[in-house]
């Protein structure tokens, strides 16, 4: 349609007047409804915020917590171990807990091949080989069984060998260790590490999470361990 | 002001007399029985609390339509099949209030208070068993109503909104089964739940987070039973009963579907078209 002459174009106004706005009053570019409107919905919004954010946070803190106990566990003197054959050690790796925090962990004495690429020069390798038995794989826990010098998972068929590599089954690494050191003749238990399949120390993973290749980028660390 | 008077259900509608009860032969009344004022005294009594809460609340329209909607011919057993799951639901969430009274979720604790109740509590091995094989009842009810609707169409437009709330009720039916089984804190449930929380530490990015979600923390401890405990407890048994209600409303107020071996009479309807 071709321009009126002498009658321009209405532009949109931003009072609420020209619009038309039903109960609109002169000079408003809101009306009172729309703002008690917009006003009862931001205050309940915050309501709901004051309770929801603190009780959602309160839920997920501990995905941001380093929940690590950090002692150091005694499992006997040196004289307990060799280097032959992993000697069963009860330690607690949750120790609020009792029983249901007790886990097994697998000891036997470094040999200078046990020696990590992670290991720094001038620093003294760890004096142990102290083997998780959380399998890799799913959690389950494994034995070790001497005749075939073998870790086995009664779980999923997970096997590994005598330094805890895979061998074979499902799992995606090998099996975790702790750190160690003997004070006194004693030998204590520390923190757990997680491996790489070239025996590399990682901060501790969960089981089924990968280190190697590109896969380890899927699995990042994270803040509880 | 009076207020039109509420509808009565048929049942409790005064019937009138026969003809020759209550009266001589020429129609007039005679005295009623004491048993006949009984009874009228009483329908009256319960005719007017109904009529009480009606007029205060509005209900009876409706119950009417809930309850005597119009259902298409052919219906069969494979439409009790959803009500069934319900009230596999509902003896489940009686049960388990029941069992929350004795079971203490603790983890050194967990495991004796759960043989106490199989035990020593009078009947507790009954409710115990009714709660531990209810909740295969009801997966597999909710398989079986799930495949009946599937199989019928019953899915399709305009029905496919109850489609999806249905799927959601199945997985957290699922995760109530996942959260319920850590709970007697025996080898099996600890070592299926150790299991469990690390198949959803294997999923990529996110995985890990879940896990420590789950466990609360890195290691599985006191906060992860006291976690599926809560979980099992009070936040899917309420989104689950939310659910049911938004499920039975959709029912209502969209009717179920004809059976598909139910052929429409509409091969008259085109030839009157034509």
């Amino acid at each position: 349609m071709a321009d009126i002459p002498g009658q321009k174009r209405k532009r949109k106004s931003r009072y609420t007047e020209d619009r038309n706005v039903a109960g609109a009053f002169e000079g408003e570019t809101m009306t009172r409804r729309g703002l008690m409107t917009g006003g009862a919905l931001a205050a309940g919004g915050i309501a709901s915020a004051a309770f929801g954010l603190p009780a959602l946070g309160f839920a997920v803190g501990p995905l941001f917590e380093d929940s690590e106990a950090d002692l150091w566990q005694d499992v006997g003197p040196v004289s307990d171990f060799n280097t032959e054959t992993y000697v069963p050690r009860v330690i607690n790796i949750v120790p609020v807990i009792g029983e249901a925090g007790k886990t097994t962990v697998y000891v036997r004495k470094a040999l200078p091949d046990d020696k990590s690429p992670s290991d720094k020069e001038g620093v003294e390798p760890l004096p142990m080989v102290a083997i998780s038995t959380r399998c890799a794989h799913l959690g389950c826990p494994v034995r070790y069984i001497q005749a075939s010098q073998r870790f086995v998972c009664p779980c999923h068929g997970g096997i590994y060998d005598s330094q805890g590599a895979v061998a074979g089954g499902p799992p995606v690494r090998p099996l975790d260790r702790f750190y160690n050191r003997v004070r006194d003749g004693r030998v204590e238990i520390g923190d757990r590490f997680s491996l790489n399949s070239k025996l590399e120390r990682f901060k501790p993973r969960d089981p089924s999470n990968h280190l190697d290749g590109l896969w380890q980028y899927l699995y990042p660390s994270r803040p509880t361990t | 002001m009076k207020l039109p008077s509420p509808p009565l259900p048929k049942a409790l509608r005064p019937t009138p007399p026969r003809p020759g009860e209550n009266g001589d032969d020429n129609g007039a009344e005679t005295k009623p029985g004491k048993a006949e004022k009984v009874k009228d005294v009483s329908v009256e009594g319960a005719a007017a609390a109904v009529g009480y809460v009606d007029e205060r609340t509005g209900l009876s329209p409706f119950l009417r339509g809930f309850l005597y909607r119009k259902t298409p011919r052919g219906n069969t057993w494979f439409y009790t099949l959803g009500s069934a799951t319900m009230f596999a639901f509902l003896s489940q969430a009686v049960t388990g209030v029941f069992l929350a009274m004795y079971y203490e979720p603790d983890p050194s604790r967990a495991y004796d208070s759960a043989s106490h109740i199989t035990n020593e509590v009078f009947l507790g091995e009954l409710v115990r068993g009714m709660h531990r094989w209810g909740s295969t009842v009801m997966i597999i009810l909710i398989f079986l109503h799930m495949g009946r609707v599937f199989i019928f169409g019953a899915y399709k437009y305009p029905r496919e909104i109850n489609w999806v709330i249905g799927v959601v009720l199945l997985v957290l039916t699922l995760a109530m089964g996942f959260t319920g089984y850590l709970l007697p804190f025996d080898q099996r449930s600890f070592w299926a739940t150790v299991v469990g929380v690390n198949i959803n530490a294997s999923g990529p990015v996110m995985g890990p987070y879940l896990a420590d979600f789950l466990r609360g923390g890195a290691e599985f401890g006191q906060s992860t039973l006291s976690r599926f405990y809560a979980i099992h407890m009070l936040l899917i048994p309420g989104l689950i009963a939310a659910l049911i209600g938004a499920h039975l409303y959709l029912v209502s107020k969209l009717g179920t579907t004809a059976p598909p071996w139910l052929k429409a009479e509409k091969k008259n309807l085109r030839e009157e078209a034509i």
